[in-house]
């Protein structure tokens, strides 16, 4: 196995750690973060404007060169995560977008069945669509032929940094799909992501964990080894990846093309 | 002239252009996207649309997310 | 430990698919403790002088073969052509006479085989404490012993007379071998000689007290199948490929680093299989006749068993790499303190 770049909808990333910029204290915590960890790609969302009070444009202190993703965040159905998606369009920073509908309060889960279909309008209307959903091989199948360009499946409950949870499901999308699977949500600590990455994953996103630590640049800085250090073990061919027997018995097969003993 | 912008019935004075609404709403400018009766207005067409009484603003901006 | 009853089922199972998940779980255990090694030795039969009558054996006392001792101009000489294969492991074989192979002679055989080879091994009849000590201090590091069965019934059926009558004095061999200091120590029964279950269970239970009292020990087990001894069949019971396969597999898993040995005697074909699931050791261009590497024809051979892995060490070393296995001649070296 090579150590070939993480590649989206033909564009590049060395690093395989990708940032959310919510909840951060302030905008200087979050620009060190993202230049820190050395991440080439970020979320962001779209809000309406308070005309009431001052508001201070994200995108200026956001490093040049990074990606940016519009989250549709917000979006209850397929339609408003397509009304988000065209308005994001219109700003003129790019048609990269992650759908995520959410409309349970609650356990704030992704609407798979909603996901699917704002991916393939937005896919159809030429948008890089990065689709956020519960790691279900069906959904995920469907995301490839609707047009996604990847499919980030969510780890645990967003927010929670309760870690891997959803493992056996997300390895499972790892060997089926051939898109890259990047995990999100849910993810609170480099070990974590390294867990995520060891397992095969194309690349992991966290928000919350670094936002709300004590030092959000160390945290991301962090993050960003950790899901190195992950991915290249993940490329050693970890020795404890076991494979499952098969009815084709593999080691045993040749017992029965040969008679008995003489 | 009186519109809703996100929300909120407000009295135009000066003109009814967008890039003027945009001017006097928003802190700045950039990345400012606009919407009106539902309809994306770009931001190249600014100077050039106009909105009429009891129209529906909408002046959205980026912020933080995941 | 595991129950009698365990081994039984285990044994007995006939789906594919539960010897399969048996071979995937010992391969994983195999390649977590040994990667992809292997361990490659040949056997020299220094002698066939044999007093004792095992029905068995094709060397037994009663036997009418020709009965050869190698002198040390001899031993020499087969002993370079096992070097000059890239053979750094020797195991060193004797029929079991304390009189025409004494310490004495095995001591000097070993010094010879110092000057060729990094690991020396001795299969050869069951000793004292003391004796074990003068053969290490000679070089000697490994002895391999085995029971043949544990079942004393059956042990005293096949062993009809000399040393190996004995059972409890074989079965304390290993014991003393390594209170003498041996690194190396090999245990094994002969598969078709009685019951394997109750056999392989014994072997479990021996091995494990060994792997306990002297953990220092490197251990390895061997299953050798009786197979026809120059056209006579003896056979007890029929230890087929399927039986075999498992009971390789099980010790793995019982016994993650316990080295395991599969013998010449087996085919070309299910020796590299088994190498995939749990084989950690093989012979490789072995002869098991005395005399057989340099000193004698084919026809005047009279071979302890027939081979039926004959690829040279080259071939083998050729087929190890074409499976991505590292082939290794010696693991260790001996330091000399007394400069």
């Amino acid at each position: 196995m090579t150590n070939s770049p993480l590649i989206i909808a033909g564009k590049e990333f060395k690093s395989r750690f990708f940032l959310g910029t919510g909840k951060f204290k302030n905008k200087k915590e979050m620009a060190e973060a993202i230049t820190a960890c050395g991440t080439q790609l970020v979320t962001v969302a779209l809000r309406r404007i308070d005309i009431e009070r001052h508001q201070e444009n994200i995108l200026e202190h956001i490093p040049p060169g990074v990606t940016l993703v519009t989250n549709t965040s917000g979006a209850r159905n397929a339609q408003e995560a397509v009304r988000i998606a065209r308005l994001a369009k219109a700003s003129g920073c790019g048609n990269w977008i992650k759908i995520e509908v959410i409309n349970d309060s609650k356990y704030l889960l992704p609407d798979n069945v909603e996901t699917i279909k704002a991916t393939e309008i937005l896919a159809a209307e030429g948008f890089v669509v990065l689709p956020y959903m519960y790691p279900d091989l069906y959904t995920a199948r469907a995301l490839v032929k609707a047009g996604a360009a990847t499919v980030m499946p969510l780890g645990s409950l967003i927010g929670s940094n309760q870690g891997l949870k959803t493992r056996e499901f997300i390895k499972i999308l790892i060997d089926e799909i051939d898109l890259p699977i990047i995990v999100d949500a849910g993810i609170g600590a480099p070990s974590q992501a390294a867990e995520a990455m060891e397992l095969g994953a194309d690349a992991v996103l966290a928000n919350t964990a670094v936002a709300t630590a004590g030092d959000p640049a160390l945290l991301a800085k962090a993050f960003a080894q950790a899901i190195e250090a992950g991915h290249m073990a993940y490329l050693s061919q970890l020795p404890t990846q076991r494979t499952v027997a098969s009815a084709s018995s593999p080691l045993t097969g040749f017992l029965y093309d040969i008679p008995a003993k003489n | 002239m009186k519109v809703t912008i996100n929300g909120t019935i407000k009295e135009l004075t000066g003109s009814s252009y967008v890039s003027d609404i945009v001017a006097q709403f928003c802190q700045q400018s950039k990345h400012v996207i606009t919407e009106v009766n539902g309809r994306i207005v770009p931001s190249h067409d600014w100077n050039n649309t106009t909105v009429s009484e009891g129209d529906h603003i909408e002046l959205v901006a980026f912020v933080g997310g995941g | 430990m595991i129950s009698l009853q365990k081994i039984n089922d285990i044994l007995s199972d006939q789906r594919p698919e539960s010897l399969e998940e048996l071979a995937q779980e010992a391969s994983f255990v195999t390649r977590q403790y040994f990667g992809r090694a292997i361990s490659l030795y040949a056997p020299l039969y220094l002698s066939n002088y044999c007093s004792s009558h095992c029905t068995y054996c094709g060397f037994h006392a009663l036997n009418k073969i020709k009965r050869i001792k190698l002198s040390d101009d001899q031993y020499h000489r087969e002993m370079q052509v096992i070097h000059a294969q890239g053979i750094r492991n020797i195991l060193m074989l004797t029929g079991e006479s304390y009189q025409h192979t004494p310490v004495k002679y095995l001591k000097e055989a070993a010094q010879a085989a110092a000057q060729y080879f990094q690991g020396i091994a001795l299969e050869v009849h069951p000793m004292r404490v003391e004796e074990y000590k003068e053969l290490f201090a000679a070089g000697v590091d490994g002895i391999t012993v085995y029971q043949e069965t544990y079942d004393r019934t059956r042990y005293a059926q096949v062993h009809l007379s000399g040393y190996k009558k004995d059972y409890d004095f074989r079965r304390d061999t290993p014991r003393r071998a390594a209170q003498a200091g041996m690194r190396h120590i090999a245990l094994g029964i002969l598969l078709g000689l009685s019951d394997p279950v109750t056999d392989l269970f014994e072997l479990y239970e021996h091995l494990a007290q060994m792997e306990k009292s002297y953990p220092g020990v490197e251990y390895s087990v061997s299953f050798p199948r009786l197979r026809p001894i120059k056209s006579q069949e003896f056979m007890h019971c029929d230890v087929d490929d399927m039986v075999l396969t498992k009971i390789i597999a099980l010790t793995r898993i019982l016994f993650p680093r316990v080295g395991i040995n599969l013998s010449t005697r087996e085919e070309p074909k299910l020796r590299d299989h088994l190498l995939e699931i749990a084989v950690t050791r093989m012979s490789a261009g072995s002869n098991t006749s005395v005399g057989g590497y340099a000193l004698l024809p084919e026809e005047a051979q009279d071979p302890q068993f027939d081979i039926k892995d004959e690829r040279s060490v080259a071939e083998i070393i050729h087929v190890l790499k074409s499976k991505n296995f590292d082939p290794v001649f010696t693991d260790w070296r001996r330091i000399e303190n007394n400069v």
